[in-house]
């Protein structure tokens, strides 16, 4: 028997979008015990189908036609008392970001007694919620329950968040990316977390995810949505190892495969050598007492020699921005020695910095903020070449070859950043540290604000014109498959420093350090090899 | 530019602003064609009502044409409108961009100084300077602007704290342009909505500055305004209203129309925001 059956399930968008539906046709069922993921690119819909499962729809998108079974009744047809009464303690859902779906001014033990006494069942709650804190692992359930949320990690606010949506014991819990927003490490311990206690309560899972590694680490099911349909859907193992659909096989031909380049260690000269870096961030304290230090950037030395890559890889807070950040004099470290081809570049004024300016360049992290919202793309190209004294003609020609370049037309130059997509607008970001021929490029997480499919695309962009230009690059990555894909060695660093470096294949195939290894550890679905398919 | 219109005429108090905003600048600019001469000279007899010899608009003590003077003054306060915003806006933006861009020590003491005008109530301080500075046309623009660059001063900072860490400034920085380019052409052009629907609403204040300190006879004495006659019919609003109330009128409908096209821009300007209202109303 089915626990949740969607039934051809149509949901309207607002007239003038770019498709009429914001999902059409969803038909899929979740059977008690069972994780089903609902997996697809950002836009396709799958966080329609799981709001429309929890009567969370906004006005603006009304359920046009479909039902929506639960435990034998239609839950569209239901009153909104009536579906209140069912949302918490029948069906319960878990967000994406834990750090603002919890109350900051209310003790989370208290949050959660609050959901039960909601529905009646508050007579024992304080109990209760130190069972639920212990259930989800979290440490000190007692001292946790007395907590406001900002005392705790992102983890562990997910955590508490599941805590409180099985605080009701519900028999469907809808999971909306529950782990895009957490690091590696805690995001693989949140997998385990709800693999347990699904198992243990026989719990119906629907799972949203953009990631085929985390399907591969959790899903019994696999349903596949693109653009509001779903094309494809079945048991995991089938899906992943076997995708029918063009559309599936795409997107799993475009996860990173993981696997390590062997490259025989480079003698080329050195371009770029970080020696005793150290940066200090100082909060203002109070009167009394020393003032809070957070120390950002230390033993982090890295040498980075002619055409090679090398990968900074670490959780978020391990410093490899700040790290990459010093490079370019964004952060001004306060000690230690950045060589570049023989000068040491940390002292050096902001007039001194200039002529380097060119030689050392940037592609930043969120295609969104990183273009000027006011000024054509063509102008955000030629600006760097037109500050360093190239006549604006001869910039904005070579601003019309670098669009080809990186595989947009001239027509491009025109327009403002906003007409592009995601994947458009790293390109011109791209297109822009070209356009200084450096020689060093450093890219901040240049992929991971982008769906799988255009990462795919960004780095292969990457990939070939370091090989046409023979760039040398700082590649920095919360993501290990794109590390190993990219990179020819690899620096992995915790908090603030480095703590194994060396040749991809050896950090990856022999890790040393402790941390390494549980990072490897944590990548999901590394089970999983994803097939080689003959559509590549 | 079209969708700017849209989404501004979507507000219709802000439509409805703009058309008397338009007329009052329409006959600021007819002023000598409806009401040729001078609007000091005596026109009738005095204290003549509203529609009685020729004067829509009544005449006062001296037999001036109310109407006239109403007219003229438009001229007058639309300038120093104009005028002292724009002079704020100078200070304030450049001092606000300074203070947000640097930060630092740079931030604290632009930030002190511009506490410091703040604590001084602004009428207080604008009169001080007005008496101290001799009471003219120059003098009262000077004034107001010096009392309205604060709180731009601080609109502009907030936005230049927030922008300076934005990426495409870090880009900026990386590729190598100085400073005053980043500034103006990078950051300046994002910041620009909040400064220019601010600025609406000075003008405003600082119409209502101007007559407030006409009213008290600080305002320049050859210079027929909008608060000179309210001042002067004061007096005699018992015998004859209409000589502070049309002028009042004035006053109030060029201010409320410089609100509602404020509130359009904003609205325009910030559609994620106008929406937001709009649901929720």
């Amino acid at each position: 028997m089915t626990l949740l059956s969607v039934e051809n399930l149509t949901v309207a968008l607002p007239p003038g979008g770019d498709r009429p539906h914001a999902v059409e046709g969803i038909t899929l069922a979740v059977n008690p015990g069972e994780i089903l993921c609902v997996v697809g690119e950002s836009g396709s819909g799958k966080s329609i189908t799981a709001n429309a499962t929890m009567g969370l729809l906004p006005k603006g998108l009304p359920v046009t036609s479909g039902r929506i079974m639960f435990e034998g009744q239609n839950l569209l047809a239901l009153s909104p008392e009536a579906m209140r009464r069912l949302r918490g303690q029948r069906l319960a859902m878990i967000f994406q970001e834990p750090m603002t779906a919890l109350n900051p001014v209310m003790r989370v033990g208290e949050q959660i007694a609050e959901a039960m006494r909601v529905h009646g069942v508050g007579g024992n709650a304080a109990a209760r919620v130190i069972e639920l804190l212990a259930a989800v692992n979290l440490p000190d359930p007692a001292a946790t329950a007395r907590s406001y949320p900002f005392r705790l990690s992102g983890g562990q606010r997910q955590r508490v968040m599941i805590a409180m949506a099985l605080a009701l014991e519900p028999t469907l819990l809808i999971a909306d990316e529950p782990t895009t927003a957490l690091d590696v490490t805690t995001q693989m311990q949140i997998l385990r977390l709800i693999r347990e206690i699904q198992g243990r309560r026989g719990t119906g899972v629907m799972f949203i995810t953009h990631d085929f590694g985390v399907v591969a680490e959790i899903a019994d099911r696999v349903a596949v949505m693109q653009k509001g349909r779903i094309v494809e859907q079945g048991p995991a193992a089938e899906v992943l190892n076997n995708p029918q659909h063009p559309y599936t096989q795409g997107l799993i031909a475009a996860v990173p495969h993981g696997g390590a380049m062997m490259t025989p260690p480079s003698t080329a000269p050195l371009v770029l050598q970080a020696k005793g870096i150290e940066k200090t961030y100082r909060r203002p304290g109070g009167w009394f007492g020393p003032k809070p230090v957070v120390r950002a950037v230390h033993d982090a030395d890295f040498v980075l020699r002619k055409g090679e890559t090398l990968g900074l890889v670490g959780e978020s807070g391990s410093g490899k921005s700040t790290l990459a950040r010093c490079v370019v004099k964004l952060v001004q470290p306060e000690k230690g020695e950045i060589v570049f081809e023989g000068a040491d570049l940390r002292p050096l004024s902001r007039g001194a910095w200039k002529p380097y300016r060119k030689r050392i360049q940037m592609v930043f992290q969120d295609p969104f903020a990183s273009l000027n919202p006011r000024r054509k793309v063509g102008d955000i190209i030629a600006e760097g070449p037109i500050t360093h004294g190239t006549p604006r003609a001869e910039a904005l020609a070579r601003a019309r070859e670098l669009l080809s370049l990186v595989q947009l037309d001239a027509g491009a130059m025109e327009r403002f950043p906003h007409e592009f997509s995601g994947g458009q607008r790293q390109r011109i970001g791209i297109a822009r540290a070209l356009a200084m021929e450096p020689e060093l490029l450093i890219a901040d997480e240049p992929v991971s604000a982008l769906d799988v499919s255009v990462q795919a695309q960004v780095l292969a962009l990457l990939a070939d014109i370091r090989a046409r230009l023979g760039l040398t690059m700082l590649f920095i990555t919360h993501d290990l498959r794109v590390a190993a894909q990219v990179c020819d060695r690899i620096a992995v660093m915790r908090r603030g420093a480095i703590v194994e470096q060396g040749p991809t294949a050896e950090v990856f195939g022999n890790p040393q350090h402790e941390y390494t290894r549980q990072l490897l550890d944590s990548i999901p679905g590394r089970g999983w090899t994803p097939p080689v398919l003959a559509a590549e | 530019m079209k969708d700017f219109w849209r989404r501004f005429s979507r507000n219709r108090g802000a439509v409805v602003g703009l058309v008397i905003l338009l007329l009052v600048c329409l006959v600021a600019a007819l002023a000598d064609v409806i009401f040729p001469g001078s609007p000091w000279d005596m026109a009738t007899a005095p204290f003549m009502p509203p529609g009685e010899e020729g004067m829509l608009l009544g005449s006062d003590s001296l037999g001036r044409d109310v109407a006239a003077g109403i007219a003229h003054g438009s001229r007058i306060s639309l300038m120093v409108g104009a005028v002292s915003t724009v002079a704020a806006l100078a200070i304030g933006v450049s001092l606000g961009a300074l203070a947000g861009y640097l930060g630092g020590w740079v931030d604290d003491a632009v930030m002190r100084f511009t506490e410091f005008f703040q604590t001084i109530p602004s009428f207080v301080f604008a009169i001080l300077l007005v008496a101290i500075f001799t009471p003219t046309i120059g003098s009262v623009v000077f004034a107001i602007a010096v009392v309205s660059w604060p709180p731009v001063a601080r609109v502009v900072r907030a936005e230049f704290l927030s922008l300076r860490s934005r990426e495409f400034v870090q880009a900026a920085e990386v590729l190598g342009k100085s400073r005053l380019a980043i500034v103006v052409t990078d950051i300046l052009p994002n910041a620009l909505s909040p400064i220019v629907v601010l600025s609406s609403l000075m003008v405003a204040s600082a119409i209502l500055l101007e007559s407030a300190l006409s009213f008290l006879g600080l305002g320049d004495p050859n210079l027929m305004t909008w608060g000179f006659l309210i001042g002067s019919g004061r007096s005699v609003i018992r015998i004859a209203w209409w000589m502070s109330v049309f002028p009042g009128l004035a006053i109030f409908l060029t201010v409320l129309a410089l609100n509602l096209v404020g509130e359009g821009l904003s609205d325009a300007l910030n559609p994620r925001l106008a929406r937001k209202r709009g649901g929720a109303a």
